[in-house]
């Protein structure tokens, strides 16, 4: 039976893994290559890294980073940030990624989406979503969270697989860095109307979450990045309270 | 001498990536003398099935995979690349394959989620070279939206479930297929990259 996945996110710049709450106290943290083994070793079911530099060799030097992951890393792994291009797609691939993950650049040019799936098949495309309540409708924002496209969330869900997109990634800003717990209600509307795999991500903060976001089958990971980097939940620990909770999870 | 066929599609880096982080060394090549040499050979493959035939075709590839099946050494076809080994695709209208093993490439006719990504656990038909040494639960990474349907059953190794049974592993005599990514299955994938070397005499 197939399991559900349990995915670290890792924001990477200049070859360091980096996390800060909303980018103002950014605090260097790792080498990404070590961090992603520890994560591999202790059962982790795919990895995501986010290249946060936002320059030409800042970009370079994340290329040579997902290559020495690569090397080393045996499960997969999605690589998203700065993805601008079919170009940013190519590159990204051949440097060893296994999924490519677009947000701001696919709601600027939806025909990127397209283009990609077409190129290199719909399982690598990941569309990324960055939404927040407005009101009482869920809407699509870009650049870091910071402005508001007015898409609609749901629509632009559909489009997105519509247009090729293998999986979504839907990552709640309200609820990211706050750990109070996924946006349930949110990725629910969305599950009920793609008929591809979704990634919950935002709000992890501890165990309970995480069950009450997998229980259901209408999500397919769950995503997070500081409860595992600052050690606050083991993976080991929590597939075996997951599995207790009746959520097939991969032991190793 | 371990081989990786490479004939342009997609990233088959990781492919050889898997190979040395078990201490092998294989080369990628196109070249027809040294694919027919080589102990072993892997032919990989993401994307269409289609394109992946033209590719191929275009490079006298499909020619050379076949005498090299005649020939008795090994040949591995990994995720896209075990679908090639087969009769027929309907991905994209029908394809003719290589037509090594018997049975058709489908699409997923299920209500659950496609493509079937992720881990999956693998069932036993029966013990192979190529499935020894697994753990009782042994699961494996994978991405397709299309499987093997029309068989011959004396070739299955091992399968999945997804809705339907997903043949996993199949093997006739030295034509050996994997569905999914032993090369991003972890410790698993270490294991069955592992046993294919023993596939060599």
């Amino acid at each position: 039976m197939l399991t559900i996945r349990i995915i670290p996110c890792l924001d990477v710049k200049n070859n360091m893994v980096v996390k800060g709450k909303k980018f103002k106290n950014i605090k260097t943290l790792a080498d990404p290559v070590e961090l992603a083994k520890k994560y591999r070793d202790s059962g982790a079911d795919e990895l995501v890294f986010y290249d946060i530099s936002a320059t030409h060799e800042g970009r370079d030097i994340f290329l040579d980073t997902v290559r020495n992951i690569a090397k080393n890393i045996d499960i997969p792994f999605t690589v998203g940030g700065g993805i601008r291009t079919i170009n940013d797609f190519t590159n990204a691939l051949f440097a060893g990624a296994d999924k490519i993950s677009v947000n701001s650049a696919a709601v600027k040019n939806p025909e990127l989406i397209n283009e990609a799936a077409n190129k290199f098949g719909n399982q690598c495309v990941v569309l990324s979503l960055d939404v927040k309540t407005v009101g009482n409708q869920w809407k699509i924002y870009v650049n870091g969270g910071r402005k508001n496209t007015g898409l609609d969330a749901i629509q632009w869900a559909i489009e997105g697989v519509q247009r090729g997109a293998g999986e979504l990634v839907i990552n709640a800003i309200d609820e990211d860095g706050i750990q109070s717990g996924y946006a349930i209600d949110l990725m629910q509307a969305i599950a009920n109307v793609v008929n591809v795999p979704i990634i919950a991500s935002g709000g992890a903060g501890k165990l309970e979450h995480f069950k009450d976001i997998l229980t259901g089958d209408y999500v397919d990971g769950a995503l997070a990045a500081s409860v595992f980097h600052y050690n606050m939940i083991e993976i080991p620990t929590l597939k075996a309270y997951l599995a207790k909770n009746n959520i097939n999870v991969r032991r190793i | 001498m371990i081989v990786i066929i490479d004939y342009g599609v997609g990233n088959i880096l990781n492919v050889k990536n898997g190979f040395e982080r078990i201490g092998l060394k294989p080369i990628l090549t196109d070249v027809p003398t040294v694919i027919l040499q080589a102990d072993l050979a892997i032919l990989p493959g993401v994307g269409a099935f289609n394109a992946a035939m033209h590719q191929l075709k275009s490079r006298g590839l499909d020619k050379v995979i076949i005498q090299r099946a005649n020939s008795s050494k090994p040949i591995v076809g990994i995720c896209l690349g075990m679908q090639l080994l087969f009769e027929s695709s309907l991905e994209h209208g029908k394809t003719k394959g290589l037509d090594l093993l018997k049975g058709t490439i489908v699409p997923f006719k299920t209500h659950l989620k496609v493509p079937h990504m992720g881990w999956n656990n693998l069932f036993h038909q029966k013990s192979d070279l190529v499935n020894q040494g697994l753990p009782k639960d042994a699961f494996v990474y994978f991405v397709h939206s299309y499987y093997l349907e029309g068989f011959d059953e004396a070739d299955l190794v091992s399968y999945t479930e997804y809705d339907v049974k997903v043949p996993a592993i199949v093997r006739k005599r030295n034509v050996v297929g994997m569905q999914f990514h032993p090369e991003k299955s972890g410790e698993v994938g270490q294991q069955l990259l592992k046993n294919l070397k023993e596939l060599v005499q």
